[in-house]
């Protein structure tokens, strides 16, 4: 069985994305970028199932920039067997994202998509949804355990109120919460080895050409900015505080 | 133009992002529809045609749509669209969960958690775990969109809507439903509560947090949070989790103890009206946006809270 790895290269998210003055977008301009954490998690889970016997390869694709060849460097590292980078300098929305994936996935036919819930970046949380509908396959988002044997999946899943287990035909498309698992760091002797590993380099029009983009950014702005209040001496101000004051008791 | 707003709700009662919902359409036409997608929900229908302002009340049913399975939502709310010129859904995990699959099959690009209508076309959006905000406009004909409920009032009561069945659709054929495991809580939901109270990874056992953090809640009658360290490390289920990649809560008053503030959970929090942080850190971040902060051990804090709430209640 093969697995498909969608990952996205974002700015880390230790970092505090800034405005860029001219309301045009955020400033990713000499600021630390990594690999999208929902999508590590996505990368930890498929190589896990390789580990496990459930898989026999693991393929990475990412569609962005040149450097985002770091981004699948950095998934072969952790264990993934060869990567695909559709480079591209366009920030496609994430309908064309789906359509470019779906392209691979007809191209390469994996058994199943392991991607991430949501890029941290734009906060859509909508891709896997999209390209589960556009393959015509199952899907279960928000994963947090994932089983694979035979022909099916079974995967638990974060929901309202608690967790839902549904049952999937293969192939399907799984999109993975936080507490799937803890995703590993590369030892230096893995990336080592994936400087070695293939990463193919792909054009858009290799896949049917860049989509067309629905939506246009008319402009990005900062939200309003909360004051820090007072601090209060003792639990007894608090109270008072909050009845006379704020009037919230 | 004529707008269709999928009902949230858990078979039994409709939950009150649906009216937050209906007040988005609103802004969008006055030609609203509530469509109550799932198994036995004629009560839930009747609580709908109460909304304010709502034109008509679609009822699909079937086992599938009861478990609340995308691909069955999918098929039975994508023909509808022929009727209707968007689709808004309040952004639960329900919502994301199949919202963005209808979207792909009309050939929509889905607009996801929107704070605020502009214009029929024009939407704006929290990005970068709400760092920034986006102004995005559509050439979409049909507009798929999710709702934040948190940026919107609710719809009143008073209304008296038709109710309607319609066909409930193919269901998921290549999915099974086999187990849902749900947290069964007497306390206000985290989304709707006026009050919350949230726990932080400070609290350090399971049983550290229902000792501290769930008594507060409930002399508050207020709904339980977490951060997501307290969430992974098993001190609070999953969906206590508040933040960029949980759920968002604007509640009148948000109390966070053991929490530091990183801008994940900011994310989910910031919009509540006051916030009160309880960290023995002077310099956690989560001060920077708190309206009363108290810097001290929760051990002694929390209990004295307790204690003075007590004398204020009489
Ligand atoms: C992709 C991604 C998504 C994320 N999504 C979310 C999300 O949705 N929600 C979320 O919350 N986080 C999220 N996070 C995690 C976030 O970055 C932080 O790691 C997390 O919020 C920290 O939780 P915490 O504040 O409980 O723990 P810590 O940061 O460890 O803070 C604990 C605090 O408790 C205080 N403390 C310790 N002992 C005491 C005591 N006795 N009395 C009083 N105070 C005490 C400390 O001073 C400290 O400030 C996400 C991270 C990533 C990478
Ligand atoms: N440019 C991209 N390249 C590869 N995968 C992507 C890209 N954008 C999004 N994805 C995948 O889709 C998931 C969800 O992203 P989103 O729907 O944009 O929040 C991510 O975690 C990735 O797995």
């Amino acid at each position: 069985m093969k697995i498909l790895v969608p990952v996205k290269r974002v700015l880390d998210y230790n970092v505090k994305a800034r405005v860029k003055p001219d309301q045009s977008g955020v400033d990713l301009s000499n600021v630390k970028m990594a690999m999208n954490p929902f999508c590590e998690i996505a990368v930890e889970e498929a190589v896990r199932q390789k580990e496990k016997g459930a898989a026999e390869e693991v393929v990475v694709v990412s569609i962005g920039p040149t450097q985002a060849q770091e981004t699948v460097r950095t998934a072969l590292a952790m264990g993934g067997d060869r990567g695909i980078l559709i480079q591209t300098d366009a920030d496609p929305e994430p309908l064309e994202v789906a359509k470019l994936l779906k392209a691979v996935a007809d191209a390469e036919q994996p058994s199943l998509i392991i991607m991430g819930k949501q890029a941290i970046d734009g906060d859509n949380n909508a891709v896997g949804q999209m390209l589960s509908a556009l393959l015509g396959w199952p899907q279960a988002t928000f994963a947090s355990k994932v089983d694979v044997s035979g022909q099916t999946v079974r995967v638990t899943r974060e929901v309202d109120g608690g967790l839902q287990t549904l049952e999937l035909d293969l192939p399907a498309v799984v999109t993975a919460d936080l507490r799937l698992n803890e995703p590993r760091y590369a030892s230096l002797p893995n990336i080592m080895k994936a400087k070695k590993k293939t990463i193919d380099i792909k054009s858009v029009d290799d896949f049917g050409g860049m989509p067309a983009a629905h939506l246009k950014v008319k402009k990005v702005t900062e939200p309003a900015k909360r004051v820090a209040g007072v601090k209060v001496e003792s639990a007894a101000e608090l109270v008072s505080k909050l009845k006379t004051e704020a009037g919230v008791l | 133009m004529a707008v269709l707003v999928y009902a949230d709700h858990d078979n039994s009662t409709l939950k009150d992002n649906t009216h937050k919902t209906v007040t988005a359409a609103k802004a969008l036409s006055n030609d609203v529809d509530v469509l109550v997608a799932g198994a036995n929900v004629d009560a839930v229908a009747a609580e709908a045609a109460k909304i304010e302002g709502v034109r008509k009340v679609l009822t699909a049913q079937s086992e599938a749509l009861g478990h609340g399975l995308a691909e069955a939502i999918a098929a039975a709310v994508t023909p509808l669209m022929a009727n209707y010129d968007a689709l808004l859904v309040p952004a639960t995990s329900a919502g994301k969960n199949f919202a963005p699959r209808v979207a792909a099959l009309l050939d929509v690009a889905p607009i996801s958690e929107i704070t605020q209508v502009v214009d029929a076309n024009t939407f704006v959006r929290p990005i970068y775990a709400g760092n920034a905000l986006e102004t995005v406009e559509s050439s979409d004909a049909k507009k798929v969109i999710t709702v934040r409920p948190t940026a919107f009032k609710a719809a009143g009561e008073g209304g008296s809507a038709g109710i309607e069945a319609v066909d409930p659709g193919v269901g998921a054929p290549k999915t099974r439903f086999v187990s849902d495991e749900l947290v069964k809580s007497d306390r206000p939901e985290l989304g709707a509560a006026k009050i919350v109270v949230s726990g932080g990874r400070a609290m350090g056992s399971a049983e550290e947090f229902q000792r501290v953090i769930e008594p507060l809640a409930d002399k508050l009658g207020a709904a339980v949070g977490a951060s997501r360290a307290a969430v992974d490390a098993g001190y609070a289920p999953n969906d206590y989790q508040v933040g960029q990649t949980g759920k968002v809560v604007a509640p009148q008053l948000y109390v966070a103890v053991g929490i530091s503030g990183a801008i994940q959970h900011l994310a989910g929090m910031k919009d509540s009206k006051v916030i009160v942080a309880i960290n023995k850190d002077a310099d956690a971040p989560i001060f920077q946006v708190a309206d009363y902060g108290l810097v001290a051990d929760y051990k002694s804090a929390v209990p004295e809270l307790m204690a003075a709430l007590d004398q204020v209640k009489g």
